[in-house]
């Protein structure tokens, strides 16, 4: 079994750490009583209108660069269209063809994983089921969230989480989002394909629910299983949902994937195209500080062992205390 | 028939008093037109108690039941809307409520302004002043017959596609869209969000021109708004010199004779004071109702997903949340905005979009670029407000293709974002028709001083006896 080759990309959703919402005044702020920080336009009510966050387009920059891809001077919104309890408009906004940033990469122990994109978009309300209820939590509803995308670069589960864990750490230190996976500020969902042809890709199917690193490891090497064993048996894997278990460290299909939903995306009309002036962006570029991976480079180069260096490196504390 | 500056100057020199005036408003209020939703009487009383002073001091306003007042239902004329109470007031409620200005009530529409007659409201349809068989157009009909028939010296409504200066048309009354982005829409229940306005419907240019200075500007709550400036829109003395307004042919085409007669009349009157008439051509004139049709419909289709049931409104329990969302949607919606709702997510789909959505977003800049062209050559266009006086009530209902023929007119400015004005061009035996002028973006100004010659120099002779004051 050894020939098959392991392709997955990752998305990741962190929120962003911005005192108020991306469209109204509220406070973004975690761990409030239910339906508190709640306004007349987060809660979607009739004539309301989105008034964009200066400050979210701030850090999505940011984070563009501290991934090293190119920002786009003009961007678009758009709206994404589904029926959910926890969306109060109906659509989500988010940027689907032109969004903030593209074509980055990120350095991993001597490897590269480009990054495809970096948006802008609004986080859902949290629903929280019950046995014969549901009720729904609107604070979270409307908190910015930029999404991160790889291109499929990583090829073991290994590799994913010192991806995850990089992303993660450059995000902290850039003061960009807290992610804090515990508190869903910082959500993996990875696409996970196996194939014994070089170059040909298998279908892929994608990873939810999914909250500790562990979990990313443990339901990646299990779905590898699974689907290897699948083609083994002379099965075609279909694309679809897979949950997660982590009582079980078995990973299940959730949902067929039959045809990819159809989300009706269309440009937002209540927004005009974002323009971020070139002044602006290379003012933001300024505001970004070393990379823990750069800074363990320049550690190593110091006289260093790899081991202390990447210790230091990882934490702003620690290396701040080390470069006095 | 009074001004708002005349009903000004008799409030300061004691001639009237504002009470005297909403009295006689209410008193107006005609419950066989219905033309209100909601009255609001008690409102309209609380707010001359507060006797602020102001441009509209004491003036009686009607309001298109899709713009929120806060504490007062919005119900779109819609089921699905059941119970709801805005906490909050559309920016153009906040800036007439400073001025003044004092509400007689929520005037009845199309469902969510899905309309050109006011006959798809949940509360039945509102009848036109001038013949009680007739519609007195759509959406805003309920504003159109609050103000011909004297229950409100001005009103507001929206246009999307036509929907002021349709109803202005067939009311006898003049009805301004604003460029699209000179209103706030902050607190207007969206429609076609790309092409939805806030407009006037008033007696008068000069009234028209009042209110408008008043709820322009810049919104912060509103990105789409325009910081562009305010003008003094009601002084309007200054008149028109070395204009040329061009005629563009094809709208000339199938439309009533008398209407044609109607609005050359004008185009002779205005001649006569020097002003230079053109024929020009804008040949995507036909395309202008389907690309209309598919835009606003795509946006209508995610501007309604809100309602839900989840959280306001009408609630129908089902099986599950989708079983609930299914019945609140069925139960809530009338037929037309469920079509449109169906044809406008048809038109995002990812089967469909590029044969329409985004060809309707090609074409509707190909509009643009051609009104842009054609200002190059003349200030203004001089066409009809509609085909056709007010049709009756019952005759196209079951007819949607029907229903948006007077679109044609009037949807070109709504996809190119320009203003443009409707206004009596006389009577066509018992009923009023309008002309329409459509101008260069945020020239409200112009338009309305056009409109201000043509009262001067034609008056219009039919304005019902019955709602005129004192």
């Amino acid at each position: 079994m050894a020939e098959y080759k392991t392709t997955i990309g990752i998305e990741v959703h962190a929120q962003l750490k911005t005192v108020t919402k991306l469209f109204c005044g509220c406070p973004a702020s975690f761990g409030e009583e239910a339906n508190t920080n709640v306004c007349s336009i987060c809660l979607g009510l009739p004539g309301v209108l989105p008034s964009l966050n200066k400050k979210a387009v701030e850090l999505t920059v940011k984070a563009g660069l501290a991934l090293n891809c190119e920002i786009h001077t003009r961007s678009i919104f758009a709206r994404k269209n589904y029926f959910y309890p926890d969306l109060p408009k109906g659509y989500q906004i988010t940027q689907y063809r032109f969004p903030i940033a593209t074509g980055g990469k990120i350095s991993l122990e001597g490897r590269e994983i480009r990054i495809k994109r970096v948006h802008l978009e609004e986080e859902s309300a949290k629903s929280i089921h019950e046995k014969d209820k549901s009720l729904i939590d609107y604070n979270r509803s409307g908190v910015p969230l930029i999404e991160i995308v790889t291109e499929p670069d990583i090829d073991s589960p290994d590799m994913a989480v010192a991806y995850l864990k990089t992303l993660q750490k450059i995000l902290q230190f850039e003061n960009i989002s807290d992610a804090v996976m515990a508190r869903a500020e910082f959500r993996c969902e990875p696409n996970i394909s196996v194939s014994k042809e070089k170059g040909i890709l298998g279908t892929r199917t994608e990873v939810k629910n999914l909250n500790s690193f562990k979990a990313v490891k443990k339901s990646l090497l299990s779905e590898i299983r699974r689907q290897t064993e699948t083609l083994e048996k002379g099965k075609t894997v279909e694309q679809a949902t897979i949950h997660y278990s982590e009582e079980t460290q078995k990973t299940w299909v959730a949902r067929i994937k039959e045809e990819s939903s159809d989300y009706r995306y269309f440009p937002e009309p209540d927004l005009p195209p974002l323009l971020i002036s070139q002044t602006w962006i290379d003012e933001i570029k300024t505001t970004v500080g070393e990379l823990p991976v750069q800074k363990k480079e320049k550690y190593v180069e110091l006289g260093l062992n790899e081991k202390d260096a990447k210790t230091i490196s990882s934490s702003t504390t620690t290396s701040r205390l080390f470069e006095k | 028939m009074k001004t708002i500056l005349e009903y000004q100057e008799q409030f300061k020199k004691e001639e009237m008093t504002p009470l005297d005036l909403l009295e006689k408003s209410l008193e107006k209020i005609d419950p066989s037109l219905n033309a209100y939703i909601t009255v609001t009487e008690e409102l309209a009383r609380k707010g001359l108690k507060k006797d602020i002073q102001g441009k509209l001091k004491g003036i009686p306003i009607a309001i298109k039941d899709n713009i929120n007042i806060k504490g007062i239902p919005t119900t779109c004329a819609s089921n699905v809307l059941k119970g709801f109470i805005p906490p909050f007031s559309a920016t153009v409620i906040e800036r007439i409520q400073r001025s003044g200005g004092i509400f007689t009530g929520k005037t009845n529409l199309d469902e969510f302004g899905m309309g050109s007659s006011t006959e798809r409201s949940n509360i039945g349809p509102t009848k036109n002043p001038y013949d009680l068989t007739k519609v007195p157009g759509g959406s805003s009909g309920g504003s159109a017959a609050a103000v011909a028939s004297g229950s409100a010296v001005i009103s507001l409504g929206s246009d999307t596609g036509g929907s002021v200066r349709q109803p202005a048309s067939y009311c006898g009354l003049v009805g301004l869209k604003p460029t699209y982005g000179r209103v706030s829409r902050y607190g207007l229940v969206a429609f076609g969000s790309s092409l939805d306005q806030i407009g006037i419907i008033g007696r008068n240019a000069e009234d028209v021109g009042v209110l408008l200075k008043v709820i322009a500007g810049y919104d912060p709550k509103d990105s789409t708004s325009s910081q562009s400036k305010v003008e003094d829109y009601g002084n309007l003395n200054d008149t028109p010199k070395n204009l040329r307004i061009g005629i563009p042919e094809e709208y000339f085409k199938q439309i009533d004779e008398e209407v044609y007669t109607s609005v050359m009349k004008i185009k002779k009157a205005i001649e006569k004071e020097g002003i230079l008439f053109k024929s020009v051509s804008l040949p995507t004139t036909g395309y202008i109702i389907p690309t209309y049709q598919v835009i606003s419909y795509a946006e209508a289709s995610s501007n309604l997903a809100r309602y839900d049931g989840v959280r306001y409104g009408l609630r129908k329990d089902g099986e599950d949340f989708h079983d609930t969302i299914r019945k609140s949607r069925n139960e809530g919606f009338l037929s037309e905005v469920k079509r449109r709702i169906l044809i406008g997510s048809f038109v995002l789909s990812s089967e469909a979009i590029a044969e329409y959505y985004e060809r309707a977003d090609l074409i509707r800049r190909l509009i643009t670029q051609e009104f842009n062209d054609v200002f190059k050559e003349v200030d203004y266009l001089l066409t009809p407000a509609t085909p056709t006086p007010a049709f009756p009530i019952g005759e196209r209902t079951d007819d949607p293709i029907r229903m948006h023929v007077p679109d044609r007119m009037t949807a070109g400015a709504n996809l190119a974002g320009i203003p443009a004005v409707a206004a009596p061009a006389g009577m066509i035996g018992k009923l009023p028709i309008g002309y329409q002028l459509i101008g260069k973006p945020f020239d409200e100004k112009g338009l309305l001083s056009i409109v201000r010659l043509v009262e001067k120099i034609v008056p219009f002779q039919g304005f019902i006896k019955e709602a005129q004051d004192g």
